[in-house]
């Protein structure tokens, strides 16, 4: 039979074959599931893996998809390399969106274009306040991060339909729960003409640069990680885990609010009960299959973009629900789970024994 | 008195989903593993209770189509985290993704659907004494069924032999393992009767609670169904308990939106949310009390002779 044997070290070959081994893994899963649908395997791969990268700006659509799904996972990262389990990124995403939209909403004819920071800041400093709650229940109360955060998504989401149904709502817009359109001098810069790609790309890779250096370079990233890796080290070491664990979350809360703060005066224009798209949900699957590392997230942003772009082409052009991308992220995260065993096991062929567990 | 009567009896009904879900997360957990899957888990039984009931117009056959998807998606679950050792906190969230994407999936065909007639249940005689009757003897089967399953998991995991075993498994699983006893096989009966509970809650949302199929219906119910068994220490009778609480905090928006109180209607819907949050800080503000309740081994692997 097949057993497991613990490796006397990680294999570094597999921490990096083991994100493609899923995907191709997942890939073979969705080939099968089209097959399932009768639908043509081919054209349904198509839209995932050609159509988001066949023209420039195909390209640009799907980095302005990669764009926020990169800056949140960048954040997450520093949380899960801290073993502290924020996944709560999307309430934090909302409750940035929120508060970068109520900036947004200060502007008028005479605003001038530093607005745009203020829109920014705000959405961070949202960001931070919402994961700052976790972190204060988990400092104080010892409460359950996972939970928490978790629970805060639905709270936040309720913050921002509050909005949009009530004060906020637009008197001229027809009774839609929608706020109004922000002024254009709100926008997100963009980066060229014809392309919806924003500044918010730059800080994305600007962003992966910094944590790099962060991670790898600084004795402060240094004590961050190793409460993840070993707690007892790292309580002999001296190094705070209550400091570890505020870092963490309010970095990754003003992350996922910079994300939210990019959307809605980027992309969306104002705010409305569509704010959230699942983004702060994808980006843990961007982390992990990016290995918690900032090269690595980079391509999984992309990866993941392309499932979002090629779910919605798949709802247009095959007929398919547009869910179809919840389903391949959720499979991809499985099936790099599994294969991440790899890592730490190798499999051997060993004769079986009577009286095995 | 009729309101507060149908109070009741609302809150009876909201909270025997979260029971019968955490009781499942709970037998889980005195196994030693922490399945935080239960969200997506409940959202694909709750579509495959759904869809069984529109095919066959039988109830009962969707409960059991409910409790054989959680069964296969914990089993799923189970041999990533039992046999290849993954973490079972990412491999829970991986479950709960997969879950909502797949249900909405495989559910876009149902959303118009509609079920036959609910069936309405009386206990007999009983239901017929005034007040009381409405509140506690008009319920679905499956809230007494709730209430029964407390009582024989109380026998099980404190009184009978395998109860012992499992939750040996749960406290210790090198030394259940050196006693003999195959404790990964057992996690995964564990994680799998797990699941067919939170599949069985998954399908009474769908087909009893809120007779329609909508995208995302479990609405949270199976992370606060995760927080609960933290909230009851571990403890089946106060799982129940505390199911009630929450199930009375989901009602009672309702009520008092038809009693006229002027709160924005989104604070009330956020009601359970935060007060699961504010309990669960309050029940964890003890770490010792926590640490002594837990079953010893949860969310960690264990991999025999390493």
């Amino acid at each position: 039979m097949l057993k497991l044997e613990m490796r006397p070290q990680a294999s570094r070959l597999w921490t990096y074959a083991s994100p493609v081994l899923a995907l191709v893994l997942t890939v073979l899963l969705g080939v099968a599931l089209f097959m399932a649908l009768d639908k043509d395997p081919v054209r349904g791969l198509q839209m995932f893996f050609w159509e988001p990268i066949k023209s420039g700006y195909a390209l640009g659509e799907l980095m302005v998809k990669a764009t926020p799904l990169l800056i949140i996972a960048l954040g997450l990262s520093v949380c899960f390399r801290s073993n502290v389990w924020n996944i709560g990124a999307e309430g934090q995403f909302v409750i940035g969106a929120v508060c970068a939209g109520g900036m947004a909403l200060l502007a008028d004819k005479d605003t001038g274009r530093w607005i745009v920071l203020a829109v920014l800041l705000a959405g961070v400093l949202g960001g931070m306040l919402w994961a700052g709650l976790t972190a204060l229940l988990r400092d104080r109360f010892n409460a359950n991060e996972i939970l928490v955060s978790l629970m805060l998504v639905y709270v936040a989401d309720m913050v921002l339909s509050y909005l949009v149904y009530g004060p906020w709502k637009d008197p001229a817009g027809f009774n839609f729960p929608q706020s109004k359109t922000f002024e254009a001098v709100t926008q997100i810069p963009r980066l060229m003409d014809g392309s919806r790609v924003s500044v918010g790309l730059v800080l994305g890779l600007v962003g992966a640069g910094l944590l790099w250096v962060f991670l790898f370079r600084t004795r402060a990233g240094f004590a961050q990680q190793v409460g993840g890796l070993a707690p007892a080290a790292a309580r002999y070491a001296g190094f705070s885990s209550r400091k570890a664990l505020w870092v963490a979350l309010l970095t990754s809360g003003g992350a996922a609010g910079l994300a939210g703060a990019l959307e809605v005066a980027g992309p969306i224009g104002q705010l409305t009960p569509y704010v959230p798209a699942g983004y702060g949900f994808a980006a843990i699957i961007v982390a992990f299959v990016g290995r918690l590392h900032p090269a690595g997230m980079v391509l999984s942003a992309v990866l993941m973009s392309m499932f979002y772009i090629g779910g919605e082409l798949a709802q247009s052009r095959l007929g398919l629900p547009k869910s179809i991308t919840g389903v391949f992220q959720g499979l991809l995260l499985f099936c790099l789970l599994a294969c991440d065993t790899l890592v730490a096991y190798r499999l051997r062929w060993v004769a079986s024994k009577k009286g095995g567990v | 008195m009729e309101s507060y009567a149908l109070l009741i009896a609302a809150t009876l009904n909201a909270g025997t989903v979260l029971a019968i879900a955490a009781l499942g997360l709970l037998i889980n957990e005195k196994a030693g593993v922490v399945n935080l899957g239960a969200e997506g888990l409940m959202l694909c039984a709750a579509i495959a209770g759904f869809a069984a009931v529109v095919h066959t117009g039988n109830d009962w056959l969707g409960f059991a189509a409910g409790m054989g998807a959680g069964a296969v998606l914990a089993a799923i679950f189970g041999v990533l985290v039992i046999w290849l050792n993954t973490n079972q906190y990412a491999t829970g969230l991986a479950l709960s993704l997969f879950g909502v994407g797949f249900s909405a999936f495989v559910g876009i065909g149902y959303v118009k659907e509609i079920l036959p007639d609910r069936p309405h249940f009386a206990v007999p005689y009983l239901a017929d004494i005034p007040l009381l009757g409405a509140a506690f003897f008009k319920q679905h089967p499956l809230v007494y069924g709730a209430m029964l399953l407390v009582l024989s998991l109380i026998w099980f995991l404190f009184r009978s032999r395998t109860g012992l075993v499992l939750r040996a498994v749960g406290e210790s699983p090198a030394s259940a393992h050196a006693l003999g006893y195959p404790v990964r096989r057992i996690r995964l009966a564990a994680v799998m009767t797990g699941g067919a509970l939170c599949g069985l809650a998954g399908a009474y949302i769908s087909v009893i609670y809120t007779p329609l199929w909508v995208e995302g219906m479990v609405a949270g119910k199976g992370w606060i169904a995760l927080a609960l068994t933290t909230f009851a220490t571990w403890r089946p009778a106060r799982v129940l308990l505390g199911a009630y609480l929450f199930g009375g905090v989901t009602m009672l928006q309702f009520h008092l939106q038809g009693m006229g109180v002027q709160v924005p209607s989104q604070l009330l819907s956020a009601l359970p949310y935060i007060a699961t949050i504010v309990v669960l800080a309050l029940i964890s503000r003890n770490p010792t009390w926590i640490r002594v309740n837990m079953p010893a081994s949860l969310g960690k692997p264990f991999y025999p002779g390493s």
